[in-house]
């Protein structure tokens, strides 16, 4: 058998192959040639063999033959031998195969071993790639080499012990001896691995951080230690570019950073010295740059004085005005971490961060995006807002979906006012609209309902939105719902902010159609426009064109759409006297997690006579989902029955046996007393923020006289009137239910009901027993909507028990004072 | 903590490779075509800095890297590292290089991986750092060659 070509010849052959397949075939016969010279178990060229197999690993081809090889090879006496076998070990094996336990005889012999170099690979290979029963079994022997004179050992057993700790923690004791003296060493080969193997053992274990700050006096030792260095003149062999050893410096500085998190002590200890590294060094070279970086992260992160503090601060604003790319991005990063703490200080710096959002480097527009958004408060929003808009416009696509995400979160936080935010929505959907995630269509809603005075503004610019592009799907389904909400504004032309456009129901229409139809609109689209033009029947007056596009989507492919249009269509035909309540306004949605306990929610295409029942939404709801069950309710989806079968059916009864009597009033209120437990009093946001269930009094509320609502049978209820003061169309009412009877009224529930133009909540009430003999009342606050300032009525119904016996009534209430609702 | 060292050139070709995690061998490829896919993208001008792919650990790794003539160097670290630190390290490796080789080039490289890896293994161990001084290592280097 030929000898084996050497591994440069393998090489070349290699590299004359002209294409991938030339060099596999080449790989596998020298692979085969392997083999076989393996099997026979030749001495004298395994070592090249190895040599050549490890090349062909790193190349990419499967090399796991030649694990035992490596062993054996590790066996040898010879050097290269040995060397070959541990790199090869260090390459093909990890802790994963069972052969790696093979080795552990080998390398401890070889720990024991005379020459330093053996020892040194033997140490290595432990050190990268000993598996936990390895370090177990060696630690003894790495610990001794720890002690020993020689420098070149003791560093590498140093790592070793790194490795150890990492593998096995529970090790770590026994190495604390032996690191009493390793930082009186002068090589600073040793005093760098030291290092890293004190910060591994502070990192691991706050015992042995405490250990280290108190009884071993670390400090000083350290501060000593970077004091020689920067001040020992100029020194040949550990010198970079003009500074001695600044890996060592940076490595100090890291575990003085450790030491000092926190306390008091140690970080008093190290201020001078950090003071002179930061003024001391020369920041001309990369190297200094570094030293300086260190020491700034080492500042903001022990218990520094402040003046230490700005000194950092200036030095990152340096940073940020160098040239170099490396250094910005260094500063952009730990800006990033103290502008939690030092928020001041960063903002000072603000502008240089905006231009860096124009840079064209990828990772620093990324890093000065998010400063951007941590930077921006209540007084640089329109500023800030510009910029990032802006930038919005030029980005890569990676970052159009954070940065728009970050913007809407910045202006809902800080907005000024109404129509800014608005704008700047609109301005965001436009630009990067089908970059804008899944979950901001519903918060987006959410915010345009609730400011109830933009709403023609905000749907007359949707609508020219519209007009101009449909491809962003997010913003087309805004837009169609809000047209679908609001078309009556649109059309008739009021809007106080901007020019009325002049918009007839055709046209909105044909815009709605055109979406149904467009190829550019997803299914979820295209039911949200259908859903809009069913709600535009109640507000426009061509229903015929509306009752066609219907049915014709009856027969639709897209079988959501087909539901959605079937159901309408049944709303034509079949229950065409329920389709104006149904197709009513939506409510303000809450925020909150919490909803006050009666809620208009409307749903769509139930066929049963319990479609009108009020329902109590389940008050563990999220309020992001409950956005969503708002706005699904109304496309009909799976949700709605799962909603119906979770209402107590008390109120559903009492709701039924109302609806029966009331006619065409619309239904709200009845609470029973049992859900109100599980109903917390946290009002919507809409209506006095922060009112607790005292009611406030104002001045308009002295004006309303307090009235009698009814009385009969002993029982008095009075109603007493405010004005909330955020919202002017909001009339509170408490209604006071006392008792002159001389038995109480136990199970006491109060209900009521207003007509369509009004909305109305109803709190939980105070108790629901009424004492006897007016020694206590009941109070219930009852909050109304009345934004058309339509005379006020209200059909109440009681329910109680007395002297064992229930008792209803029902009563209408027309006597309001006229201040109530003008 | 250093995750891995790659050498590779401007096609892409692996020079050298080590990684100081286990990762199987198909990972291990795919890590540097991976690599070499961010890195080649990169202008002249641009930081040394980028986020680690999803192979190798995805946000908390970071790519450091040189470009050496023919040459790229990446060192793969995590966030323990300092990045201007890491940018030395590399600087010092290629100085050794050069001295150990005389005047390195990438076909050095080619042939000679063994020593590369010996020279390496003096510098790096177990992902951490252990000897920066050039003098010092390039003696260890020769007095295990003898």
């Amino acid at each position: 058998m030929p000898a084996p070509i050497r591994l440069r010849e393998l090489i070349r052959t290699i590299r004359t192959a002209r294409t991938q397949a030339e060099e596999r075939e080449m790989i596998q016969k020298e692979c085969a040639a392997i083999r076989s010279s393996f099997r026979e178990e030749d001495n004298t060229y395994r070592c090249r063999n190895v040599a050549k197999l490890l090349y062909m690993h790193m190349l990419g081809y499967p090399a796991h033959f030649g694990q035992l090889e490596c062993l054996k090879l590790i066996a040898s006496q010879k050097f290269t031998d040995k060397r070959i076998g541990y790199l090869g070990a260090m390459l093909l094996l990890d802790e994963r195969q069972d052969v790696h336990l093979l080795m552990t005889n080998c390398i401890k012999n070889d720990l024991n071993h005379s020459t330093q170099y053996v020892q040194g690979l033997a140490l290595c290979t432990l050190g990268c790639m000993g598996s936990s029963e390895m370090c177990r079994d060696l630690a003894g022997e790495v610990e001794k080499l720890l002690k020993t004179s020689n420098s070149y050992l003791r560093k590498k057993a140093a790592l070793c012990a790194v490795h150890v700790i990492r593998k096995v923690p529970e090790l770590m004791e026994m190495f604390l001896p032996a690191t009493k003296n390793l930082l009186s060493e002068k090589n600073h080969g040793v005093l760098h691995t030291s290092v890293v193997l004190l910060t591994e053992m502070c990192e691991r274990s706050p015992d042995m951080l405490s250990h280290f700050r108190k009884n071993e006096k670390l400090v000083p030792q350290l501060v000593r230690i970077l004091k020689n260095l920067i001040m020992s003149g100029y020194s040949p062999e550990h010198d970079v570019s003009g500074i001695s050893d600044p890996f060592l410096q940076v490595r100090i500085l890291r575990l003085l950073r450790i030491l000092g998190k926190g306390d008091d002590d140690s970080s008093e200890a190290m201020n001078d010295i950090l003071a002179q590294v930061a003024t001391n060094t020369e920041t001309s070279k990369n190297v200094g740059n570094a030293i300086l970086y260190e020491t700034v992260l080492t500042i903001m992160d022990i218990k520094s004085e402040s003046g230490l503090r700005v000194l950092a601060i200036n030095i990152l604003g340096r940073f940020l005005l160098n040239n170099d790319k490396n250094i910005r991005y260094v500063a952009l990063t730990s800006l990033l971490k103290t502008v939690q703490t030092d928020h001041n200080a960063v903002q000072r710096h603000r502008s240089t961060i905006v231009d860096c959002l124009k840079d064209l480097d990828v990772s620093i527009k990324r890093r000065a995006m998010e400063l951007s958004f941590a930077l921006v408060n209540g007084n640089n929003i329109r500023g800030m807002m510009k910029e990032l808009l802006y930038f919005l416009d030029s980005c890569d696509p990676d970052f159009k979906a954070d940065c728009a995400s970050g913007i809407f979160l910045a202006a809902e936080k800080y907005a000024p006012s109404k129509r800014w935010h608005i704008d700047t929505i609109m301005r965001v959907l436009t630009t990067a609209g089908s970059y804008v995630r899944d979950d901001s269509v519903p918060n987006l809603i959410q915010l345009i309902t609730n400011s109830v005075e933009m709403h023609a503004y905000t749907v007359q610019r949707l609508y020219k939105a519209l007009l101009d592009d449909i491809s962003q799907q997010p913003l087309v389904q805004v837009a169609s719902w809000c047209i679908g909400e609001y078309g009556d504004l649109l059309v008739s032309g009021q809007c106080e902010e901007e020019e009325p456009i002049q918009v007839s129901e055709d046209e909105v229409l044909d815009v709605l159609e055109g979406l149904l139809v467009s190829n550019l609109s997803t299914p979820v689209t295209r039911g949200y426009s259908l859903t809009a033009i069913m709600k535009l029947s109640t507000r426009f007056s061509s229903l015929n064109r509306i009752k066609k596009v219907v049915s014709i989507y009856g027969s639709s492919i897209d079988v959501e759409l087909q539901q959605r249009a079937v159901e309408y269509n049944a709303l034509f035909k079949k229950y065409d006297h329920m389709r104006p309540a149904l197709l009513e306004r939506m409510p303000i949605m809450e925020k909150t997690a919490t909803n006050g306990p009666s809620e208009t929610v409307q749903t769509n295409g139930e066929t049963d006579s319990t479609i009108l029942d009020t329902k109590h939404l389940p008050s563990i709801s999220q309020p992001a989902s409950q956005a969503n069950d708002l706005l699904d309710l109304l496309g009909g989806n799976d949700v709605v029955p799962i909603i119906q079968t979770t209402v107590p059916t008390k109120p559903a009864s009492a709701g039924g046996e109302l609806l029966d009597l009331l006619g065409d009033l619309s239904l709200t209120g009845g609470p029973t007393p049992t859900p109100a437990s599980s109903v917390p009093m946290s009002q919507p946001p809409f209506l006095l923020d922060g009112l607790t269930s005292q009611p406030l009094f104002n001045d308009i509320a002295a004006v309303i006289p307090p009235m009698t609502a009814y009385n009969k049978n002993g029982l008095i209820i009075e109603f007493t009137f405010e004005r909330s003061n955020p919202n002017p169309n909001i009339a509170v009412i408490t209604i006071h239910a006392t008792n002159s009877t001389e038995a109480d009224m136990t199970e006491f529930v109060f209900q009521a009901a207003v007509p369509k133009t009004f909305q109305l909540q109803l709190l939980s009430p105070s108790s629901n027993v009424v004492p006897a003999f007016n020694q206590g009342s009941v109070t219930q606050v009852i909050r109304v909507l009345n934004p058309q300032k339509q005379q006020l009525r209200m059909r109440i119904k009681l329910t109680y028990t007395h002297k064992g016996s229930p008792v209803q009534d029902l009563a209408e209430v027309n006597n309001f004072p006229p201040q109530s609702w003008q | 903590m250093i995750k891995a060292i790659l050498i590779f050139n401007n096609h892409g070709k692996p020079r050298m490779s080590k990684f100081y995690e286990h990762y199987t061998e198909d990972t291990e490829q795919q890590i540097i075509r991976e690599t070499f896919h961010l890195v080649s993208k990169r202008d002249e001008n641009v930081c040394n800095f980028l986020e680690g792919g999803l192979l190798i650990g995805g946000s908390e790794n970071k790519l450091i890297y040189r470009h050496y003539a023919t040459l790229y160097f990446v060192f793969c670290v995590d966030s323990s590292e300092s990045e201007l630190g890491i940018l030395d390290l590399i600087q010092v490796f290629v100085e050794t290089l050069d001295k150990c080789f005389e005047n390195v080039c990438e076909l050095d490289l080619i042939f000679h991986l063994d020593k590369v890896h010996n020279i390496l293994a003096e510098m790096v161990m177990g992902g951490m750092v252990l000897e920066t001084n050039m003098s010092e290592i390039i003696t260890q280097v020769e007095a295990q060659d003898q």
